[in-house]
């Protein structure tokens, strides 16, 4: 960074960039998690007045979305439910299969590597929307549509490129000496694997299980496609979109939007942790 | 890089081979049978006629090869729509996310109390999922209770509210603006443009100091130091991102349907195949339009390269 002044003008220009954007940014969420706190009357009276008032400050709307519909609620606890085993489970098997594909396109040189790796990355760039047409044949030809194991083997088949992608690239940046004295002592691939190489990219790992997860969590289209016609089974943003059809009262959408972005919250400030301190413990002298 | 293990029969090279392809093997199994398979499967969809109904019988050897499908769709003033549409969005929203990312980051470039916090407060509409954006937006823009709304009509004095999200085109004096095609751009550069502010923030911290000040000393001043110094060392990172940012777009099905589920003038490529394949119940058709796309990315993809090679070779 240059330790050149600057004149007044480009000060100015710099911090109304930056107080605007600040504004765009942070509004429109905090516009969201204020009405969430509102009743459902006050907001379609006075749609203006955002701050609630002390008194009007109610957590019903979160407590009723939450509550399964047999209870009188909406059912988003059971969606959540079902969004996380989706998510964790698309993290574990993916994050599994693409740790030995990317340690072996990283480290071993096998003939037919370089097609491999040209073949995932053009993988990656493809149209996920296109894939839906077959997909949705394929797998209710199957049987599988209206199952949470056929959208898991989807989601594990769209991210294991990705993550594929990001673990080579981690694995080529760190150092090969330890896994290469590990070799040397007679220790096995797979030994290296599991004691060496999983230990010391720990936080390429977690930042790739990371976003896999955010895949996951968010994805909509192949729910909706695979899901819809069992309300058991609807994902978090499957739910929140369907429940936006049947007219349902803004609050509890709000609440809903709130409720699932805590588990995106928590594992942010989670793996930032975990992230600085695989980072800082340096593993070769 | 592995040794052979002293006593093993194969020689080294094979022996890596074999680790190689059995380390490689699940993930391959996994790219083959969800993504390669189905992308066959779809070719052959867009030269068949099928529908829905037909999926339990469905054979090889029982399909009806045509090319209804694509005489269809390419004669067709909705396919043309979709994708003029399409290319609308993916244009406005690369150039809108690219632009912001980088005059945000710019001026973010000196270090300030708080600029950690400020930071990660700006990723915020990246880091949120989907669904809970577009239902903040829905809410902020309905005609009933939104705030955009009442602040109009209540402030600034507007005769009626303006339904954002289902107006395909709003007169403003002589000019029709195409309104909900513009209310989802922006959606999409809220919400993307952190990503590549991230992406940007990151390249500026490599940009040595010295040249800036060298520059200095020479006598350029702040204008000449941010296009002949600072902007150049940005064209790889904006390239990278320029391809990525117009893939994603071309083919975003998401925040669009979210937001208006293809009303007012916003039925994108991705929509119009999700719509043939559930509405119409006509898988052809649906993997026509979604071959169409594939091979427009392909071309982009192409030129990119081209370009960018061209430009290395200078």
């Amino acid at each position: 960074m240059s330790s050149l002044r600057e004149s007044n003008g480009v000060k100015a220009l710099r911090a109304v960039i930056i107080v605007i954007t600040m504004v765009l940014a942070i509004g429109p969420v905090l516009y969201g998690v204020l009405l969430s706190l509102r009743p459902f009357a006050a907001v379609l009276n006075d749609p203006l007045d955002i701050v609630p008032a002390i008194g009007e400050i109610s957590f019903e709307a979160y407590s009723q979305a939450m509550r399964s519909a047999a209870d009188g609620g909406y059912g988003l606890g059971g969606f959540l439910v079902n969004s996380l085993i989706l998510a964790v489970g698309t993290v574990l098997a993916s994050i599994l299969v693409s740790i030995l594909g990317a340690y072996a396109t990283a480290r071993i040189r096998f003939s037919g590597r370089s097609v491999g790796n040209a073949i995932i990355v053009a993988v990656y760039m493809f149209p996920g929307v296109v894939l839906a047409v077959p997909l949705f044949v394929l797998l209710s030809r199957a049987g599988l549509t209206g199952t949470l194991v056929g959208l898991v083997i989807v989601y594990v088949a769209l991210t294991v490129p990705v993550s594929l992608y990001m673990l080579r690239n981690y694995f080529i940046a760190l150092p090969s000496s330890i896994e290469d004295a590990a070799l040397i002592d007679g220790c096995s691939l797979m030994g290296v694997i599991w004691r060496i190489v999983l230990p010391i990219a720990l936080p390429g790992i977690a930042a790739t299980a990371m976003y896999m997860f955010m895949i996951a969590w968010n994805e909509y289209l192949y729910a909706l496609l695979f899901l819809v016609q069992e309300r058991s089974l609807w994902t978090a943003p499957l739910g929140i979109a369907q429940l936006t059809e049947f007219d349902t009262p803004v609050t509890i959408l709000l609440a809903g939007s709130v409720v699932v972005t805590v588990p995106v919250v928590l594992l942010f400030m989670f793996a930032q942790r975990l992230l600085i301190s695989g980072l800082a413990t340096g593993a070769e002298k | 890089m592995t040794r052979a293990a002293r006593g093993s029969r194969l020689s080294r090279g094979q022996r890596a081979n074999l680790h190689g392809y059995l380390l490689s093997a699940p993930s391959y199994l996994a790219v083959t049978l969800v993504i390669l398979i189905p992308f066959c499967a779809v070719v052959i969809f867009a030269f068949a006629d099928f529908r829905l109904i037909d999926i339990q019988q469905m054979t090889l050897g029982t399909i009806d090869w045509s090319l209804a499908n694509f005489a269809k769709a390419l004669s067709s003033g909705t396919f043309w729509g979709a994708l003029g549409t399409t290319v609308a969005y993916a244009v406005f929203t690369t150039i809108g996310v690219i632009g912001g990312g980088v005059v945000v980051a710019l001026a973010m470039r000196r270090p300030f109390p708080g600029q950690t916090v400020v930071r990660a407060l700006f990723l915020v509409p990246y880091v949120l999922p989907v669904i809970a954006g577009t239902t903040i937006w829905r809410t902020m823009l309905n005609p009933q209770y939104g705030f955009l709304n009442a602040f109009g009509t209540q402030v600034l004095g507007w005769e009626t509210p303006i339904a954002f999200l289902t107006t395909k085109t709003f007169q403003v004096g002589s000019v029709g603006i195409p309104m909900a095609l513009t209310v989802v751009i922006l959606f999409e550069i809220w919400k993307s443009a952190p990503f590549t502010f991230l992406f940007v923030t990151a390249r500026l911290q490599n940009v040595p100091a010295e040249l800036e000040d060298a520059a200095a000393i020479d006598g350029a001043n702040a204008r000449q130091r941010l296009t002949h110094i600072v902007l150049p060392q940005l064209r790889t990172v904006v390239m990278v991102l320029l391809l990525l940012r117009f893939i994603w777009s071309f083919q975003n099905f998401n925040d669009i349907y979210l937001l208006t589920q293809g009303a007012g003038g916003t039925e994108v490529m991705a929509v119009k195949v999700f719509k043939e394949l559930t509405v119409r119940a006509d898988v052809g058709s649906a993997a026509a339009y979604g071959l169409c796309m594939t091979v427009i990315l392909l071309v982009f993809g192409i030129g990119w390269a081209l370009v960018n090679r061209r430009k290395e070779a200078m």
